[in-house]
């Protein structure tokens, strides 16, 4: 098969990149810097550019769309620009060129406000209820890309939960540079469940969306390990594998999620685009249950994750002693 | 009586919660005042009905109190809802319409319908009488008759009559339920919980106007309370008539926190109709649809199998349970001791116990007590116990028999339950009965003067029931087919259930255990487990009840133990686990000569609650020669299994706890579960299908006092009691339990029991006691262990990581979400051992979702 894949140099893109080669798939990529992936032909450019979009998707059959603007704060256009106009490019790119399945990488944070979810399906995105900006232009560009959606080309949207694994600098890179300098707090008691996703399990999560894509048609799909925990477990866990103390202050949800206003409201006055030490969508995440019904999941895309929690990190364990 | 304006019929605005517009229709009847009615109806339209539901409401709701009937009606079956004339949204005619036009009204508008194949009416209220009327006037096409708080009589002891009248006053009706809608809104507030504002706002469109509401008065107005009342002649008639109805089955549905039709009138409809099948949702009142599940009930009665069951054991056969007293009458050896504080003791010998017997069956019969009477027993195990139970048997009267354990407010449930005809208690219990308003004519035990017998309201005493039995002819004795107890013990979950027994049963359940134990006519017993306190005379071997507190098993010291023993020279012990645990506790404080009386024993059988092993294994330590035991089974049938203490030694590794083979005579069939959790599998006797424990036996129960619905949820199929609990056979025969279906977990990957992961957990060194739940949506649910660590700790956290991991590694395949360590895990005072997993399951989802940790 011949597949663009945007965004491939994330963490998630250079893993489904790899295993697309391994079983000898054909492989393009867009991106705006340079990969290190060999064996890949490389359209640079951004997603937001009609034109190098258009260049990149042509004679491709299948496309997975990672390209997004990741951050805590900043300002709203970015995220439009990006997430919601790029979408927009890519999906209208595909279907012009007659691609034959899409895969949009979302998050399950496109379909809910600040309450807790347990067992949750994947409900329709929700921008007006989603916080902060990266979720609220994530669900924009999910009702985007599932609108350009037919029986010619199928839509998967494809969220997986706090996808986590060696190399991570979202997640594991921000706990552990927190917990190095002795800022990481946990917000409430810790026991809310989350799910999360060991970044192999949501490679190939995506690689069987791409595979399944025909009979699954145009649909969101929740993708998780399936074994939720509580946060302050899997912080402790992630802190452990990097050979450091668990974390000892705790900070009241209350607290939590108004401070996280207020530095918010700082940072953006400021126009500082660095991570602040708290958001209210990060009060959310770590204060409240998070985790997901996966029946229907794994039963569409008829996959299992291969790695268990338990070995995730017993990986990360290794990679944090060998770098 | 006024009537109101004017109106057409008219169809229910569109976005009424839970009401399908495709359902409503108008219908005209053309003949009716002459000038035709048009009504407005709820119709689902069904072809070729194999039964068709003839629902009738009541005062002031509409036919939007069925909704749920014709939501959920199977394929085959019709649901017609009507709307009263000057009702809901059917025409205003600008008439008064008494209960016989209404009755008139019903059957011309089922005439215009066309209705000829099988009905069954459904009414609730004041559509009552009206359905019943029209039920008499259509016997033949009649195949059942369901009615909810409803009422063809006023009974006497009601105070309704009283308030219909205070309402009735001059200036307050038309003002209560015409001009204001304060009838209406006050119907809403009865029910329980409070409904929704949308189910609110849907029941009061019909009723938006004081011109709307003018039958609401009527409707008031013509409940007839005395006999100048022009509707007075036409209920009599409704009540006379049900005669006609003989044949034809009944099913009364009733919330008995109704202010208005009280029990009382529940009581009375059941005489009136005594083919009746009850159910009394408990907890519901008067708008009985929408506190209770009434749709699911109706569907499962009409779909009801026939099936009766089989015949009772032949008279000539049959050994009463009075028979071994009637045998032994003429022996001076003990038959019964109670022990009384500081060593006293009181006994009768056999002769004395059949001739109290034979005194007090007598004198109940001349005080008035009838065969088939409800006779409720609240005495403290014991002689009198025993005495007023067999005299009850022996003259044919039902006695009803409340665990201590059910504590006051539990206590008045079961009596409100049971309503027994006659109470006789201790004065303690007859003090709280009149505190508490239970129901029964007053016999105490003991004797009080004449001062203490109108405070307590006791009618007669013990004694004086015995000096007038003294001489008197023998009373006929019960049939084996009649009802001889209903039983009431704490149950986990709800209200206590009555549990129905007829004699055979009883006789049947004595017969296995006297197999089950090899008990011959040189044995004796101490009772230290309740329901066994009173064997004694049915197994014709002496018995005593040693020193404890009846509602505290575990208050059962050693030397009290080994001083009953010795008055009968034992050679059984029943007792609780709690009771053994004591036991155990307090065996150092036994003198030379107590130890070697309980050496004598040959057989130790703990029962009430699963015993653990090292429990019994210490007791071999006080009894050496005794074969130790437990039984397996539940109020409703008891023995099922049994297991020694010596099988237990040998057992193989299993899931959850081995209570051994069934016991002969006991069929024991698993019926295996789906992915919600749902018992929906054949029975099966296949080893290692892990499912709900099905039993059936000749002992088994009978069914449950006034609980139609959750006797036909237990009795599938049809002779089968479905026992609650989950587990398993083993490929020799044996029963293993994993716990109650309800504490099932379902996991995307399957049910999950708790019992076999708790276990393995509980022997982790540093683990007392462990729990293990779900959280989150059935089917999806994710497993939690709760547990309390050896070492205390002062408030409830997340396990470290070491010992997440080594209890993890407890539960093999199965992923455990989190490992949370408590304070304490809650567990039934009573048994102190059924651990408390709904409780813990609330708990843990609050916590886990992100909630305060609190206490459980």
């Amino acid at each position: 098969m011949r597949v663009l894949v945007t965004g491939s140099t994330s963490l998630i893109g250079r893993h489904v990149v790899r295993r697309l080669l391994e079983r000898g798939d054909t492989v393009w990529t867009l991106q705006r810097r340079p990969g290190d992936e060999p064996g890949v032909v490389e359209h640079l450019g951004d997603v937001t550019d009609r034109s190098t979009v258009e260049r990149a998707v042509e004679r491709a059959e299948a496309v997975i769309h990672l390209a997004a603007h990741v951050a805590a704060t900043g300002p709203w256009s970015r995220f439009a620009t990006t997430n919601i106009e790029g979408t927009r490019n890519v999906t209208e790119a595909a279907a012009s060129a007659g691609v034959g399945r899409f895969i949009h990488v979302s998050s399950p944070s496109v379909a809910h406000g600040g309450a807790s979810l347990v067992g949750a399906a994947a409900e329709p995105a929700d921008p007006g209820n989603a916080h902060g900006p990266y979720a609220r232009s994530k669900a924009m560009a999910e009702i985007v890309a599932l609108d350009a959606g037919s029986s010619v080309m199928p839509v998967v949207a494809v969220r997986p939960h706090l996808v986590w694994g060696p190399g991570d600098t979202q997640l594991i890179g921000r706990i552990v540079d927190r917990a190095r300098s002795g800022r990481l707090a946990i917000v409430g008691t810790g026991a809310a469940l989350i799910d999360t996703t060991y970044i192999d399990n949501a490679a190939d999560a995506l690689v069987a969306a791409l595979d399944h894509a025909p009979s699954i048609g145009t649909r969101a799909l929740v993708v998780t390990n399936g074994q939720p925990r509580p946060v302050r477990e899997i912080i402790d866990r992630i802190v452990a594998a990097a050979g450091l103390e668990p974390p000892r202050i705790t900070v009241p949800y209350r607290v939590a999620h108004a401070g996280g206003r207020i530095v918010e409201q700082i940072w953006d006055r400021r126009g500082r685009d660095d991570d602040p030490p708290m958001t209210s969508f990060l009060a959310e995440q770590l204060g409240t249950a998070h985790w997901f019904d996966q029946r229907e999941t794994r039963r569409v895309l008829q996959w299992e994750p291969e790695v268990s929690l338990n070995e995730g990190f017993r990986r990360l364990r290794t990679w944090f002693e060998s770098t | 009586m006024k009537p109101g304006a004017a109106a057409p019929a008219e169809l229910p605005p569109p976005g009424l919660d839970g009401l399908e517009p495709r359902w409503s229709r108008l219908v005209t009847t053309p003949t009716l005042d002459g000038v035709g009615r048009t009504w407005h109806v709820l119709d689902n339209r069904t072809d070729d009905p194999i039964v068709t539901l003839l629902c009738v409401h009541g005062n002031p709701t509409w036919s939007y109190l069925w909704r749920d009937l014709l939501a959920r009606a199977p394929s085959n079956v019709r649901v017609v809802a009507v709307d009263q004339l000057d009702m809901g949204f059917s025409e205003r005619t600008g008439t008064v319409r008494r209960l016989a036009q209404r009755i008139d009204d019903l059957e011309a508008l089922t005439d215009e319908l066309g209705l000829t194949g099988p009905v069954v009416t459904v009414a609730h209220d004041w559509g009552g009488p009206i359905a019943l009327g029209w039920a008499e006037r259509h016997v033949d096409q009649v195949t059942g008759v369901v009615l909810m708080n409803t009422a063809v009589h006023q009974p006497e002891e009601s105070h309704a009559p009283g308030i219909i009248r205070l309402v009735r006053a001059p200036g307050v009706l038309r003002r209560v339920c015409e001009t204001t809608p304060i009838f209406v809104r006050g119907t809403m507030a009865l029910t329980h919980p409070r409904v929704p504002r949308p189910v609110r706002e849907a029941y009061e469109a019909p009723y938006r106007s004081a011109d709307r509401r003018a039958a609401i008065t009527a409707f008031v107005e013509d409940i007839p309370l005395d006999d100048r009342h022009p509707s007075q002649w036409v209920l009599d008639r409704v009540a006379a008539d049900l005669d006609l109805l003989a044949d034809i089955p009944v099913l009364l549905l009733w919330g008995p926190a109704d202010p208005v039709f009280s029990d009382l009138y529940l009581r009375d409809l059941a005489e009136r109709l005594p083919q009746a099948e009850i159910h009394r949702f408990i907890g519901a009142g008067h708008l009985t649809p929408e506190d209770a599940d009434v749709a699911s009930a109706v569907f499962a009665w009409i779909g009801r199998s026939d099936e009766s069951a089989p015949p009772p054991t032949p008279e000539e056969k049959r050994v009463p349970m009075w028979a071994k007293i009637d045998r032994r009458a003429d022996e001076e050896g003990v038959a019964i001791v109670e022990m009384g504080k500081d060593g006293q003791q009181t006994s009768r010998t056999f002769s004395e116990f059949a001739v109290d017997v034979h005194r007090v069956a007598a004198g109940l019969s001349l005080f008035g007590v009838e065969k088939g009477d409800r006779v409720a027993l609240l005495v403290p195990p014991g002689i009198d116990l025993a005495v007023c139970l067999y005299a009850c048997w022996r003259m044919g009267a039902v006695v009803v028999v409340a665990d201590a354990g059910l504590g006051a407010r539990g206590m008045s449930k079961a009596m409100a339950s049971a309503n027994p005809a006659y109470l006789i208690g201790n004065t303690r219990a007859l003090a709280a009965a009149r505190a508490m308003r239970w129901p029964g004519i007053k016999i105490s035990t003991e004797p009080v003067g004449n001062g203490r017998r109108r405070l307590l309201h006791a009618e007669t005493t013990l004694d004086d029931l015995r000096a007038s039995g003294e001489d008197a002819p023998e009373p006929t004795a019960p049939g084996s087919g009649d009802v001889g107890a209903v039983g009431f013990t704490s149950g986990a979950t709800g209200p206590a259930k009555g549990v129905v027994y007829r004699h055979h049963q009883l006789e049947a359940q004595r017969d296995a255990l006297i197999d089950l134990y090899g008990i011959g006519p040189d044995d004796s017993f101490v009772a230290a487990f309740g329901p066994f306190a009173l064997l004694g005379p049915a197994l014709g071997i002496p018995s005593v009840v040693p020193e404890m507190k009846v509602t505290e098993p575990g208050s059962l010291s050693a030397t009290a133990l080994a001083e009953a023993a010795r008055s009968v020279d034992a050679t059984l012990v029943f007792a609780s686990p709690a009771a053994l645990t004591n036991v155990v506790r307090t065996a150092g404080k036994m003198s030379a000569d107590q130890i070697a009386v309980l050496r004598r024993a040959r057989l130790l059988m703990s029962a009430g609650a699963p015993v653990r092993a090292s429990v019994l294994r210490s007791m071999t330590g006080i009894m050496p020669d005794a074969e130790m035991h437990t039984p397996y089974g539940m109020t409703e049938v008891l023995p099922v299994a049994d297991i020694s203490l010596t099988e237990i030694e040998h057992l193989p590794g299993g899931e959850g706890v081995c209570v051994g083979h069934p016991v002969p005579g006991v069929d024991v069939a698993i019926s295996s579960l789906d992915e919600r959790g749902v018992a929906a599998g054949e029975l099966s006797d296949e080893p290692f299908v892990v499912g709900e424990v099905c039993i059936r036996a000749p002992h088994m129960r009978d069914g449950y006092d006034n609980l139609w619905v959750t006797e036909n949820d237990a009795s599938r199929p049809e002779g089968w009691h479905r026992s609650g609990d989950v587990g398993h056979l083993d490929a020799d025969g044996r029963l293993w339990i994993e716990g109650r279906i309800g504490h099932v977990v379902t996991t995307p990957s399957g049910p999950v029991t708790p019992v076999g992961i708790e276990h393995a957990v509980a022997d982790l060194p540093e683990v007392a006691l462990a729990a293990v739940v779900g959280v989150g949506p059935p089917g999806t649910q994710r497993v939690i262990v709760v547990l309390e660590p050896v070492d205390r700790v002062p408030r409830s956290r997340l396990a470290d990581e070491g010992l997440s991991d080594r209890v993890r590694a407890c539960a093999d395949s199965v992923d455990v979400s989190a490992v949370l360590v408590v304070p304490e895990i809650p567990v039934d005072k009573r048994h102190n051992s059924k651990i408390d997993r709904t409780r813990i399951a609330r708990w843990a989802e609050r916590v886990l979702g992100g909630g305060r940790m609190g206490p459980i």
